[in-house]
């Protein structure tokens, strides 16, 4: 049996009135890439939010690593946060700041007396990894959409996580892009062996990048496999719909 | 969405309720920069930064409108007076309505309007992007790094601009003066220095500090809590202005209050 690196247990959490999960299990096994779908509002972004404490669940266990994250306290939640790369649905790269500049914030927060010349070695590093090395001294007003991704991607991997949680990393991008984008993904699992749970709608995404796939119905995971087992032979009207619409697209 | 399923209340009511709400997150957001400021890590740097952007940001409106103000309230002043053959009283009259008045509330207007925005805008927009939520996921607490920052800058460096909005309203005044009265400028500033007691200077000076902190905090609170969109960028923004322009005034007629009780003393 391979180790779990994230486990939910009967998550829980509404807003107001609205109820968002409704009791949801899933577990990440260390290595595999998950890739999450469902459609828009059921509460992809609200799940991974909770997994780094973001937001707090109402009721249900998420243990990251073996840690309960609603117990722990600022200091270990930070820790705990430092060993997940988070990848935003909006990219959040922080406009003040040049690519280098972005790249450099998280380093510079968290490892103390790091020298200049590790810096630019780690920076460059990853920006070689996401192959925009070029454009390391522009601001990000002045990258292009998909760019914008990498950098973002580029951003969470700089302190060498060791789960990758990436929240529609295709939304909005064009079909070719897409793919630089998938490749980069597979490509990032390897190379900086991680464990990765990734959002998408996209199902071309989902198809090229996940070992396994989990379908969020109704605030709970409805169909749980892989590619074929969930789309193919779908039972559940909603997953097949979904399906087959992408394909028509 | 959620909304929809919610009885419809009365409009009065959720006003009022509204308004409660509000109060209560703005007394937990003051008080949670009170607990944060004391400890570190201090975001030196940004500090820093902050101030040199407050300060030099403002400095050229500033520089005009504290001119403008100078010539002109020294202007209008002049006919008053000389109604009682008293326009030698010219300087020690400006000197007192801008030292205790004028400058700071003139400076903290206009920094209301171009600090105070500018921080509800960039700090609302780095929340309907997520860069805060980013900014936690990197283990940085965001409050410290973007609030406490910009709060403690405002707070410093709008009375260092009410000093210098002082000056210049001076010397408009007193090229005013100089023009009409023939005044020499040493004359001028005996005159000017003479008029204005210790009080008159830390009341303004004291004043401008709790001017400078409500910008900041204002600015933030209504960044930090802006909705989702643009538009709700530019309604943090907006209401930022017009939240802390009020509270100035407020804050002005209570000074108003208490150094009238110190000088009775
Ligand atoms: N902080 C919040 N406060 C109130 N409601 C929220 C909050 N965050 C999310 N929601 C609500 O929870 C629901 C699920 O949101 P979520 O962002 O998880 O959807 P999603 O599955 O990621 O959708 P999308 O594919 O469009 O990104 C939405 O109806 C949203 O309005
Ligand atoms: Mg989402």
């Amino acid at each position: 049996m391979q180790n779990k690196v994230i486990e939910v247990r009967g998550l829980k959490k509404s807003f107001g009135d609205l109820d968002v999960l409704k009791g949801v299990d899933l577990d990440l096994f260390e290595g595999e890439n998950l890739v999450v779908l469902g459609k828009s509002g059921s509460g992809k972004s609200v799940l991974i939010k909770i997994m780094v404490g973001l937001l707090t669940q109402d009721e249900g266990s998420v243990k990251v690593l073996g840690q309960e994250v609603k117990q722990l306290n600022s200091k270990a939640l930070n820790e705990l946060r430092l060993k997940i790369g988070f990848s935003f649905q909006a990219i959040a790269l922080y406009d003040s700041m040049t690519v280098r500049e972005n790249l450099e914030f998280p380093l510079v927060r968290n490892v103390k007396g790091i020298s200049k010349a590790e810096k630019d070695k780690l920076v460059e590093g990853v920006l070689e990894s996401v192959g925009l090395i070029q454009t390391i001294n522009q601001m990000p007003s002045e990258l292009s959409g998909g760019q914008r991704k990498r950098i973002g991607i580029a951003r969470t991997l700089i302190l060498k996580p060791e789960i990758m949680l990436y929240d529609e990393p295709t939304a909005g991008l064009d079909p070719i892009t897409c793919m630089d984008i998938n490749q980069l993904i597979n490509q990032v699992n390897e190379e900086y062996n991680t464990s990765s749970i990734i959002i998408t709608h996209d199902l071309t995404c989902a198809k090229v990048t996940g070992d396994r796939m989990a379908v969020l119905l109704d605030g709970v995971f409805g169909a749980q496999g892989e590619f074929e087992e969930v789309f193919q032979h779908a039972t559940i009207p909603s997953v097949k719909s979904f399906y087959d619409y992408n394909f028509i697209q | 969405m959620a909304n929809n399923t919610v009885a419809p209340k009365s409009g009065l009511r959720r006003r009022i309720e509204n308004f409660f709400i509000g109060l209560a997150s703005a007394y937990r957001f003051v008080e949670r920069f009170f607990k944060e400021v004391w400890f570190p890590p201090y975001e030196f740097k940004e500090l820093i930064r902050q101030c040199y952007q407050i300060g030099y940001n403002s400095l050229p409106l500033i520089s005009l409108t504290g001119f403008i103000v100078g010539v002109v309230f020294t202007n209008q002043s002049r006919p008053s007076l000389a109604e009682f053959g008293a326009t030698s009283w010219l300087p020690a009259l400006i000197s007192i309505a801008v030292v205790r008045a004028m400058g700071p509330l003139v400076t903290a207007l206009i920094a209301a309007g171009k600090v105070g925005s500018s921080i509800g805008a960039e700090i609302g927009s780095m929340k309907v992007t997520e860069q805060i939520d980013a900014m936690e996921v990197s283990a940085t607490n965001p409050f410290k790094f973007l609030v406490v920052s910009r709060v403690l800058a405002s707070t410093f460096m709008i009375p260092v601009l009410v000093m210098y909005t002082d000056f210049v309203a001076l010397m408009g005044a007193f090229l005013n003066v100089n023009q009409n009265e023939l005044v020499s400028m040493s004359t001028f500033f005996v005159q000017v220095f003479d008029a204005i007691s210790f009080l008159d200077i830390s009341s303004s000076l004291l004043k401008s500090l709790v001017f400078g902190f409500t910008i900041g905090i204002v600015g933030c609170y209504k960044g930090y809590n802006s909705t989702k969109g643009t538009e709700g960028v530019g309604k943090a923004a907006n209401s930022a202005v017009v939240m802390a322009m009020f509270l100035i005034f407020i804050e002005e007629l209570l000074a108003l209050q208490i150094t009238n009780f110190f000088r009775q003393l």
